[in-house]
C-alpha cells in the first residue's frame, strides 16, 4: 500500500554501529538499523532503555554519537537538516509566557525568514493550530494551558513548514482516548499526504498496533526491528505488547546464560 | 481535529546556514523576547521605576551634600541598567535552557549569533527606556550637576546595560538553577561595586585591588559616567572608557556565543 513509486527510496535513517556514551555508561550500543521512508516508525521499550537518547542522536543534539548515522542523506546533525525535520521533546518546550500563536509565530519566523514569507508563515501557523485542534485556545497564554494542550502547542511547532522526517518523543502521554486516537490519525494522514517519515517513541504497547513498523528497544539495544503482523507471528503472540515482553524475557534468559560462568 | 487536505502552503526553500547574522531571525527573536516581557507587565515596572526610586531616594539621602549625590548618582547612572540586565538576562537564558526551547532553538536553522543578538537588541531596548527614564530624573528634577551632555551619560547607559546583558548571558551557561544564577549577582557583580570607585576613589585603595580595579570593566564604566560629571567635552578618556565597556561587553557576548552547545550530553 505503501509502493506509490515503482524505485525503493532509500532509508530516511539509516544507523550502522551507532554508540552513544553519557559519562561512563554506554546509553546506546552498536545499533544497526533503517528506518523505511513515509512510513511511521514507532520506538518501544521500557522508560530509560535509550529512546530519547536515539532520537536527539537522530535531530542532532546529542553529544558523543559514534558510528554512523544518516539522516535524509546527510550525516545527523548536518546544518542543512535543521529545517527539514520536525522535533518534538518529551516535556513540551514551548514558551510559556506566549500565547499559542505567538510561539507558533515565532519559531515559524525562524524556519521561514524574512518580510515576503509573511503570508505563509501567517498560513503555516494556522494550519499547525488547526491540526492539533487548539484553534479555540489560539490566544491563550501555553503556560495556562493543560499539560495536554501544551504539549500538542508543542507538536504544533514540529508541524511548521512541513518537515519530511517527524521525530515525536511520547506525543501521545497523558491525553485522553480520544485526542490520542485523533492524533494519531493526524500522523497517519501526514505520512500519506506528505510522504513524511515519522519516528515517534511511546511505552505504551497498544499504540504500537498503529505503526508501520516498530523498533523495539531494551536497555540501550534493539530488541526487535519488524511490523507489527510479523513480530506478533514470530512470538506466537497476540498483542504486539505480548511480543514485546516474550521477547524481553528471552533477552534476559540469554543475558542470565551468559552471565553464569562469570558467578 | 481533521488533518486539513487541501494544498499545503509550499515548503520554505533549503537555505544553507549563513554563516553571518540573520537579520529577519535576529529582529524575531528580539520581538519574541519583548513579546514575552509584554505578558509581564510587573518586571517591567520593576526594572523601569527601581533605578527612578534610588535615585529618588539618594537625592534626599544626600540632601546636605549635594556634590555627594553628583558624584555617586552619575556613577549609579552607569550600575543600574548593568545589573538588572545582568539579572535579566541571566534568567531568561536559564530558563530558556531549563525549558528545552533552547535545545529546540538549536535544531532549527537559527544561528547562535541571532539569538545572542535578539537578546542583547531586545534587552538593549529595554536599557534605552530605563536609562532614559532615570537619567532624565536625575538632570532634570533631581538636580544631577553634570557638566557635560546628558546624551552621553546615556551612551555609557546603554553600553553598560549591553555589558550587563553579556554577563548575565555568559554566567547563565554555569547556573543549573534560578537560585545558582542569582547567587552569581554577588560573585560577579559586588567585587566590581566594591571596586569600581563608587564608594572611594580607585587611586586611593590598596595597590592590588586598585591594580584588581583596573582590569574589571564596570571601573571603566563609572569613570566614563564620571568623565561626562566632570567635562564639558568628550574627552580622549571619556571615548577610551566607554571603547573599554564596548569590547568588554562583545569579547564576553562572544564567550556566551562559545556556551551555546547544539549538541549537549
Amino acid at each position: 500500500m505503501m509502493n506509490y513509486s515503482s524505485k525503493k527510496p532509500p532509508p530516511a535513517i539509516q544507523a550502522d554501529n551507532l554508540t552513544v556514551t553519557r559519562g561512563h555508561r554506554t546509553v546506546l550500543r552498536n545499533l544497526d538499523f533503517a528506518v523505511p521512508h513515509g512510513q511511521i516508525t514507532g520506538l518501544l521499550g521500557p522508560s530509560g532503555c535509550g529512546k530519547s537518547t536515539l532520537m536527539r542522536a537522530i535531530v542532532g543534539t546529542q553529544a558523543k554519537v559514534t558510528g554512523t548515522l544518516k539522516v535524509l542523506g546527510h550525516p545527523a546533525g548536518a546544518p542543512a537538516l535543521r529545517s527539514r525535520i520536525g522535533y518534538v521533546t518529551q516535556a513540551p518546550s514551548v514558551y510559556d509566557d506566549l500565547t499559542v500563536r505567538q510561539n507558533l509565530a515565532y519559531f515559524a519566523a525562524i524556519l521561514d525568514p524574512g518580510r515576503t514569507a509573511t503570508e505563509r508563515r501567517h498560513e503555516n501557523v494556522t494550519r499547525a493550530i488547526a491540526d492539533v485542534d487548539l484553534t479555540s485556545h489560539a490566544d491563550a497564554l501555553a503556560g495556562n494551558l493543560s499539560g495536554g494542550q501544551r504539549s500538542r502547542v508543542s507538536l504544533a511547532v514540529a508541524l511548521l513548514g512541513t518537515p519530511e522526517l517527524l521525530v515525536l518523543d511520547e506525543p501521545t502521554v497523558g491525553l485522553d482516548p480520544v485526542l490520542r486516537r485523533d492524533l494519531w490519525d493526524l500522523f497517519h494522514a501526514i505520512a500519506a499526504q506528505r510522504r513524511a517519515t515519522l519516528l515517534i517513541s511511546s511505552h505504551v504497547m497498544d499504540e504500537a498496533e498503529r505503526c508501520h513498523r516498530l523498533l523495539l528497544m531494551r536497555e540501550g539495544e534493539i530488541l526487535a526491528d519488524d511490523t507489527p503482523e510479523a513480530l506478533r507471528t514470530r512470538t506466537h503472540a497476540d498483542t504486539v505488547e505480548a511480543a514485546f515482553l516474550h521477547l524481553v524475557d528471552e533477552a534476559t534468559a540469554t543475558d542470565a546464560h551468559h552471565k553464569e560462568p562469570a558467578r | 481535529m481533521t488533518p486539513t487536505t487541501n494544498a499545503h502552503a509550499p515548503a520554505p526553500p533549503a537555505t544553507p546556514r549563513p554563516s553571518a547574522l540573520n537579520y529577519s531571525r535576529t529582529t524575531a527573536t528580539a520581538a519574541r523576547v519583548l513579546r514575552q516581557l509584554g505578558h509581564d507587565p510587573r518586571t517591567i515596572a520593576l526594572l523601569v521605576l527601581i533605578p527612578c526610586v534610588m535615585l529618588f531616594l539618594l537625592r534626599y539621602v544626600f540632601d546636605g551634600s549635594p556634590r555627594v549625590f553628583d558624584s555617586i548618582g552619575a556613577s549609579l547612572l552607569g550600575i543600574f541598567p548593568l545589573i538588572t540586565m545582568f539579572l535579566v538576562t541571566s534568567i531568561a537564558t536559564l530558563r530558556e535552557r531549563t525549558s528545552g526551547t533552547l535545545e529546540r532553538l538549536l535544531a532549527m536553522p537559527l544561528g547562535k549569533g541571532d539569538l545572542i543578538a535578539g537578546y542583547a537588541l531586545a534587552f538593549g531596548t529595554l536599557a534605552i527606556i530605563q536609562s532614559t527614564l532615570a537619567t532624565g530624573l536625575a538632570v532634570w528634577f533631581l538636580d544631577l550637576d553634570v557638566t557635560g551632555s546628558p546624551w552621553l551619560l546615556l551612551v555609557v547607559a546603554l553600553l553598560d546595560a549591553l555589558l550587563g546583558t553579556a554577563l548575565g548571558l555568559f554566567v547563565s551557561a554555569f547556573a543549573a538553577s534560578e537560585f545558582q544564577a542569582v547567587q552569581f549577582m554577588p560573585a560577579v557583580i559586588f567585587p566590581q561595586l566594591l571596586l569600581c570607585g563608587l564608594f572611594t576613589p580607585r587611586p586611593d585603595m590598596h595597590p592590588a585591588l586598585e591594580a584588581l580595579s583596573n582590569v574589571l570593566p564596570m571601573s571603566y564604566a563609572v569613570d566614563g559616567m564620571n568623565e561626562v560629571l566632570l567635562h564639558t567635552d568628550m574627552t580622549a578618556n571619556f571615548i577610551r572608557d566607554a571603547a573599554i565597556v564596548a569590547t568588554c561587553a562583545l569579547l564576553v557576548l562572544t564567550l556566551g556565543a562559545a556556551t551555546l552547545r547544539r549538541r549537549t550530553t
